[in-house]
């Protein structure tokens, strides 16, 4: 029940995407391309011409890397202006909660559409970064699962922090204080055992350093210890798993407060 | 008499320490077009909110076809059509996208809406722009398509929040011809307005709230009868010399009204009234009979008018 009311929430989604997806295909699909070409590609080449600590090519270390990243930056983006805009713009949560779908099946629905568009826009992801030589096939698309995870626990967080805001505008700041930092320094492009003992710390706390963990332990099979620490794979997978759930909860009690007072 | 349709006992919502809706007692039967007539703020829109579940009541007894809205929500919405105050039209999908989507929320199949969608938009006369975006439709429109997705779902009780403000009087009359429609089909109508001729063209029975109270209830014409006589005479008067035409006033009628503009003659016999206004001399600059209104018992109840 709940799922087919979740799922019907997520057609009206579809819907509206069939019109607005011109203007996603850029972040999501155009930037980690470009990304992969100009880090990997461009400065691989400078890299893996050096002192060479790293035990596999630069480019199949970024595009692993950057595939939790996207995952992200996309997931994080689904959390955040959508949200406000089924608030205060696009207002259709207000309508929507006088059928008989709940706030419940709002949160439901739009994470189970996120994770629809997270699915075809990493497989595309891993697809490009093996035509780039940099991941195998078949490790590649067995890293979309825990790349697709990273963006739903995004997504699922961010959507509760969005319905704590009164408006839009501390929505960029977002960005800019917390998923650029994140992007920058959870081992995406450089191994975070190259930070300083305490950013060191600081950097093992966050989710996406357990999401470029995960994805790197499956996408780069048999690497050692130079590229991936010796955390079990399940550690970060549950790190992640928990991330979405208290999202999930926490985003249906807060959108009930928000839209029901 | 049949069961009632929504059944409100001491009714209260807060918000905070702020009592928007103060136990109030109504009932809603069914075939009946029922009217919240107030000013702003007088807490319409809250007991709207409680009665479409979408909003959780504070305190009192509410049920909605028997259902308690507290803990079951769902199958109320699933057979009511919900016409909000602020528009919210998806604006991200076209006209009969914004039908579709509703009945599939409200779990009907494709081949049961798509017909229900023509049906619709001929009855909102906006055939011609079923794949409009709904960003350019005029207010009239955009409201006419409200009130066509309120009926998706064929609802036993359809609730009206001010459906027409902000329209001009073409657009209104249109909208009330659509509403006399529903209702001689037989549908439960709940309206608000601030509009006294839109109260008694479409409500049986109404009440008038006040600062989350209802002050007065029952058929537009029982409230007419009981809080206002049966006719009123407007009078104008030339700058400054309105205070001293209103000493001379006393008892020419059954009550007056003293307003910043006007002053209103509430008499059971208009040209008595006139006669008498005659004999003591006093001139208006203009007079103007005509049949006492809920306005008139607005005013009488609260003192204040309803449309500023
Ligand atoms: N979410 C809220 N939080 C705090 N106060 C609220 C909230 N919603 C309504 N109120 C207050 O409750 C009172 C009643 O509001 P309500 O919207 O029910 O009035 P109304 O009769 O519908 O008025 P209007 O004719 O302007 O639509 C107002 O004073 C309003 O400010
Ligand atoms: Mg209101």
């Amino acid at each position: 029940m709940t799922l087919s009311r979740s799922l019907r929430y997520a057609e009206s989604e579809v819907i509206a995407y069939r019109r607005t997806w011109r203007g996603t295909v850029i972040t999501s699909f155009v930037n980690p391309i470009l990304f992969l070409a100009a880090m990997g590609a461009g400065l691989g080449a400078l890299v893996d011409d050096g002192s060479g600590e790293l035990a596999i090519p630069y480019l199949a270390f970024v595009a692993s890397g950057l595939m939790a990243a996207t995952a992200m930056q996309n997931g994080a983006g689904d959390g955040s202006f959508p949200v406000m805009a089924g608030i205060l713009w696009r207002k259709n949560f207000h309508g929507t909660i006088t059928t008989p779908l709940g706030p419940e099946d709002i949160v439901w629905g739009r994470l189970l559409w996120g994770l629809a568009r997270l699915t075809f826009v990493l497989a595309v992801f891993a697809v490009i970064a093996v035509l780039f030589g940099a991941l195998d096939l078949v490790p590649a698309l067995l890293a979309v699962p825990p790349s697709v995870l990273t963006g739903v626990a995004f997504t699922s967080c961010i959507t509760a922090w969005t319905l704590t805001q009164e408006d839009g505008r501390s929505l960029s700041t977002l960005f800019r204080f917390l998923i650029v930092p994140l992007f920058l320094f959870s081992g995406t492009f450089f191994p975070i055992s190259q930070l300083p003992g305490l950013l060191q710390q600081v950097a093992y706390a966050t989710p996406l350093f357990h999401g470029v963990e995960a994805v790197r332990k499956i996408a780069l099979p048999g690497v050692g210890e130079s590229i991936v620490t010796s955390i079990p794979l399940a550690v970060h997978i549950g790190y992640l798993v928990v991330m979405a759930a208290v999202g999930v909860f926490l985003s249906i009690r807060l959108l009930d407060k928000r839209i029901r007072p | 008499m049949s069961e009632p349709l929504v059944e409100a006992r001491r009714l209260t919502k807060k918000f905070g320490d702020f009592v928007a809706v103060d136990a109030i007692d109504f009932e809603i039967r069914k075939g009946e077009s029922f009217g919240f007539l107030g000013p702003n703020g007088a807490g319409k829109t809250s007991t709207m909110k409680m009665i479409t579940t979408v909003s959780p009541i504070t305190d009192g007894y509410l049920r909605v076809f028997g259902i308690d809205p507290t803990e079951n929500g769902r199958p109320i919405r699933q057979r009511i059509g919900v016409v909000p105050q602020e528009d919210n039209l998806d604006l991200e999908l076209t006209v009969a996208e914004n039908l579709y989507i509703y009945g599939r929320y409200h779990d009907m199949s494709r081949s049961e809406i798509e017909p229900k969608i023509e049906e619709l938009l001929e009855f909102a006369q906006l055939t011609e722009r079923r794949d409009s975006k709904v960003e350019p439709l005029s207010g009239g429109m955009k409201r006419r398509l409200i009130i066509a997705r309120a009926l998706i779902n064929e609802p036993d009780l359809i609730i009206l929040d001010e459906p027409t403000t902000g329209l001009d009087p073409q657009a209104r009359h249109l909208l009330w011809d659509r509403l006399y429609r529903l209702k001689r089909e037989g549908a439960t109508l709940i309206i608000t307005t601030h509009y006294m001729d839109e109260a008694e063209q479409l409500c049986d029975r109404l009440v008038v709230m006040d600062n989350g109270r209802i002050v007065a209830e029952g058929s537009p014409r029982q409230l007419i009868s009981e809080h206002a006589p049966r006719e009123v005479v407007e009078l104008r008067f030339q700058d400054g010399q309105k205070d001293e035409a209103v000493h001379k006033l006393d008892g020419v009628a059954n009550r007056s009204e003293v307003l910043a503009d006007r002053v209103l003659l509430y008499t059971d016999d208009a040209d008595e009234t006139q006669r008498q206004m005659h004999t003591r001399g006093i001139e208006p600059e203009q007079v103007l009979v005509r049949r006492s209104t809920l306005e008139d018992v607005f005013l009488r109840l609260t003192g204040r008018r309803l449309v500023d």
